[in-house]
């Protein structure tokens, strides 16, 4: 049984500094990493609106950033792939929504640390503003792409933008993984810890066993990062050799020997692996959330997909080594992390099967937030089943590096979890901020970003196919790629469209957060803790009194029940599961 | 809104799949011993993979028209779940899945593990910002040493690659700016990289392998029909990626032989 939460931690500040800035409170800290996130969403996205102009009008001069050069253009994908991956999917979904909701599903009066819960987001916060920097160094930002392989990201002379920009880089991400770590270290002690009365762990929502499971994997996968990023610095600023053999570059022979170009490549995605289901669980945990509440059925194989989160974590750190089944590595050891790779597609199926499952005869309410966990799972399943292409060492000769590979991971680990996000944004704003989103926009909004997604990533398998290779900033140059131009047209219109139609939300949500109708406790219906407090909810969650958990989070449609949903509050009801 | 939720996702569905289906944009025409084999397993997946898609979405979209709430609707089906079911989509899928990576296994093993045959076609391949050379041993068929110290990607040829001229070796070591092969006959490539990561990309011949400073990586293909096929660099290496281009000439034993003789003779 879990320990009881006791009193608060800390009382309620009363300076504006301390209840806003520097805010001991998971609440506060919950929504600034939400406001980060979105800032950088923002960015990120203008970064590949940039890209995608270029690649279609090369030679256009854009108001702000002028005429995009071919070094240009990778420094914006590389500052695209890494404020997307660090300081979106990480930050969004756990430091966001994870911080603020995780202690409340828990029935906790807040994080176990409360200290360290800010610091966390004030180090991101850092992390955020370095990587900012970067563009406005001389040689501007690194080129090397969001991955940093060296030896391009570890010499000066190799690019533009190999000076100072990728020092910046680096630090960066050290600073991220920092914070990172004591977010994870947060979020463990606090699930293991701070469950009210009755919270069992198989009581425990599926968000909640998902932010726990990501909580572990940062742990574990931050720290190689971290180290992997001081060395990569020590070679590019102290003369070490760990990542660098004997090479010329520009004519003039290095005073590298020794190191290993393939070691780096190890410990990346010994995180970078990891990392891909540290954007993605979230969102299969807010998936399963909303589509049990909206479906008003409970989960289908609860325990199912609790293992299946398992396990997904478990084989997530012994398959990097499909990354680099063209690197160089032993060919022997494909066999091995293509067998690994295929195994992770399991539990991954197991999920789908489930969601469809719990809406198997259901009641579907098609409100915002259940539109985007349905479109979770479309692009889920879509994003998935390129896998197993690319988890096949023989396919992934002609796949590897092509946009194949980018259409797989903007689907999968780009989209889907964004879908997350959104669908998250949609079902807890009215709880975080205490009014409802519109909902007519807010169907405007998921109708257009689905179709434009799918019109933007889909042609990018066909691309793959067909040998188009990644990171090219024109494709002039090669004669087979140069026929492929019309497809690359289509998907610049596409995501044109898609771009715009992210101003809808972000006006949905300012409009809503000031103007909106007025939430009520539990608008949507739903069973967890969240739901069992007031709108939002007191500096101390629970106004005092601690909740006691009697059922399981998912108990909609209970035959006998006096409502179709029993809260994980109410007394037990006969024929419930508990 | 199910209903259009439905004829969304069966719409994506169906134009994804069409335009998978009709190959409107496919690999290229395959001139290499592999390309049976790879265009095949590529075949299965996409048939294996493509009916879980349809299954999958369409059901979805099935299941979000069909279980809309009505105020007719008849109660929930009130479940946890179906053990039964659990395990035999688990094992359907386990099977699906390690089965396909199973029979991918004697290609890779072909290419990466096995020795090139006996009379495979030496060539080493150099890449570098942002240019690839190709090295032929000569008729001793021996690479000369090459040296870190000695290269000068500037100069381009012998010297773009480093070769040692005091090597006895070295005088017949042939250095091109473009790739010829005899087809039908194995080629055993080794491959260099000076400065940063490439990758030699051939897509018509299905083969790709990173160039790694550092590391001489031996690998062997057969390309098998007389052609000219552009290679890609597949590897971010800066920026001038998006020209690092360059030709493979396949021709007949003949000719291969003619032009092997010329470059020889010019270099003397």
């Amino acid at each position: 049984m879990a320990t009881t939460a006791t009193v608060h931690a800390h009382a309620a500040p009363q300076g504006f500094i301390r209840k806003y800035i520097f805010s001991l409170d998971h609440k506060v800290i919950g929504i600034q990493y939400f406001f980060l996130a979105l800032t950088a969403v923002f960015v990120g996205m203008f970064l590949s609106l940039l890209m995608r102009i270029h690649l279609i009008w090369p030679q256009a001069v854009l108001p702000l950033v002028g005429e995009i050069k071919p070094e240009t253009y990778l420094s914006l994908l590389t500052m695209h792939g890494t404020i997307m991956v660090f300081f979106v999917l990480t930050t969004a979904p756990q430091g966001g929504f994870g911080n603020y909701i995780l202690p409340i599903q828990l029935g906790a009066a807040d994080m176990a640390f409360p200290v360290l819960n800010m610091l966390s987001f004030w180090t991101t916060f850092v992390g955020f503003v370095v990587i900012i920097a970067a563009f406005f160094v001389t040689g501007g930002a690194p080129l090397h792409g969001w991955t940093g392989y060296p030896p391009l990201s570890a010499v000066q002379a190799a690019g533009p933008g190999e000076g100072l920009g990728a020092d910046l880089w680096i630090t960066s991400i050290a600073i991220f993984c920092l914070a990172s770590l004591m977010g994870a270290l947060n979020f463990i002690t606090t699930t293991l810890d701070l469950r009210a009365k009755g919270m069992t762990l198989m009581r425990m929502p599926l968000t909640v066993w998902s932010w726990f499971i990501t909580a572990i994997l940062g742990l574990l996968a931050f720290g190689v990062l971290l180290s992997a990023g001081i060395l990569l610095l020590l070679d590019r600023n102290m003369g070490t050799s760990f990542y660098l053999p004997q090479i010329v570059v520009n004519g003039v022979v290095m005073q590298h020997k020794g190191g290993s170009v393939l070691l780096w490549q190890h410990l990346f995605w010994f995180f970078g692996h990891p990392e891909v289901y540290i954007a993605i669980l979230p969102g299969m945990g807010v998936a399963s959330q909303i589509l049990s509440t909206f479906s008003r059925k409970p989960i289908f194989g609860y325990k199912a997909m609790v293992y299946a989160m398992l396990a997904i974590g478990f084989f997530g750190f012994m398959v990097w080594g499909h990354h680099m089944f063209m690197s160089g590595m032993s060919p022997y050891s494909a066999f091995i992390f293509s067998v690994l790779t295929m195994c992770i597609g399991v539990p991954s199926a197991i999920k789908t099967f489930n969601w469809l499952g719990t809406m198997w005869k259901g009641h579907i309410r098609f409100q915002t937030p259940m539109l985007y966990a349905i479109g979770f799972v479309s692009l889920f399943v879509s994003g998935g089943l390129s896998g197993p292409f690319l988890a096949q060492p023989v396919l992934d000769i002609q796949l590897h590096d092509t946009y194949f590979v980018v259409g797989h991971f903007h689907l999968i680990m780009g989209v889907a979890a964004i879908f997350g996000i959104f669908a998250a944004t949609y079902y807890w704003v009215p709880k975080m901020f205490g009014r409802m989103m519109n909902e007519t926009w807010g169907r405007v909004h998921f109708f257009i970003t689905l179709a434009g997604t799918y019109a933007i990533f889909m042609p990018m398998h066909y691309l793959g196919m067909a040998g188009q290779t990644r990171r090219y900033s024109q494709f002039t140059e090669v004669a087979y790629q140069a026929k492929l131009i019309p497809l690359q047209t289509f998907m610049t219109y596409a995501a044109i469209i898609t771009i715009a139609a992210q101003f809808i939300f972000l006006f949905n949500l300012f409009y809503s957060i000031f103007k909106g109708p007025k939430a009520s406790d539990n608008p949507w219906e739903s069973t967890t803790l969240e739901w069992v407090t007031a709108t939002p909810p007191p500096h101390d969650n629970f106004g005092g009194v601690t909740p006691v958990v009697h059922n399981g989070p998912y108990e909609y449609g209970v035959p006998g029940a006096s409502k179709d949903f029993v809260m994980q509050t109410d007394p037990p009801v006969a024929g419930a599961g508990h | 809104m199910g209903l259009a939720l439905m004829a969304l996702i069966w719409l994506i569905t169906l134009v994804s799949t069409y335009f998978f289906v009709a190959k409107t944009w496919w690999l290229p025409v395959g001139a290499s011993a592999a390309t049976g084999f790879i265009d095949g397993q590529f075949a299965l997946t996409f048939v294996l993979m493509g009916i879980v898609f349809l299954a999958a979405q369409l059901g979805l979209g099935y299941i979000v028209w069909k279980y809309k709430e009505t105020p007719t609707s008849p109660p929930v089906a009130y479940s946890h779940g179906n053990t039964k079911l659990e395990i035999l989509w688990t094992a359907l899928t386990a099977i699906l899945f390690i089965g396909l990576n199973l029979m991918g296994r004697p290609v890779w093993a072909h290419e990466r593990l096995e020795p090139a045959d006996a009379d495979a076609v030496k060539v080493e391949v150099t890449g570098m910002q942002f240019a690839w050379y190709f090295r032929y041993p000569g008729p001793d068929g021996t690479f000369a040493k090459t040296s870190v110290k000695l290269m000068d990607p500037s100069a381009g040829g012998d010297a773009a690659v480093g070769l040692d001229t005091n090597d006895p070796s070295a005088k017949d070591d042939v250095v091109t700016g473009t790739m010829y092969l005899p087809v039908n006959r194995e080629v055993d490539l080794s491959l260099r990289a000076v400065d940063v990561i490439h990758s030699f990309f051939v897509p018509q011949l299905r083969f790709k392998q990173d160039a790694v400073p550092g590391l001489n990586i031996h690998m062997h293909l057969k390309p098998t029909v007389i052609g000219d096929y552009e290679i890609a660099c597949a590897e971010l290496c800066g920026l001038g990626h998006y020209k690092m281009h360059g030709m493979v000439h396949v021709v007949s034993q003949e000719d291969f032989d003619k032009w092997l003789a010329a470059r020889e003779a010019e270099k003397q």
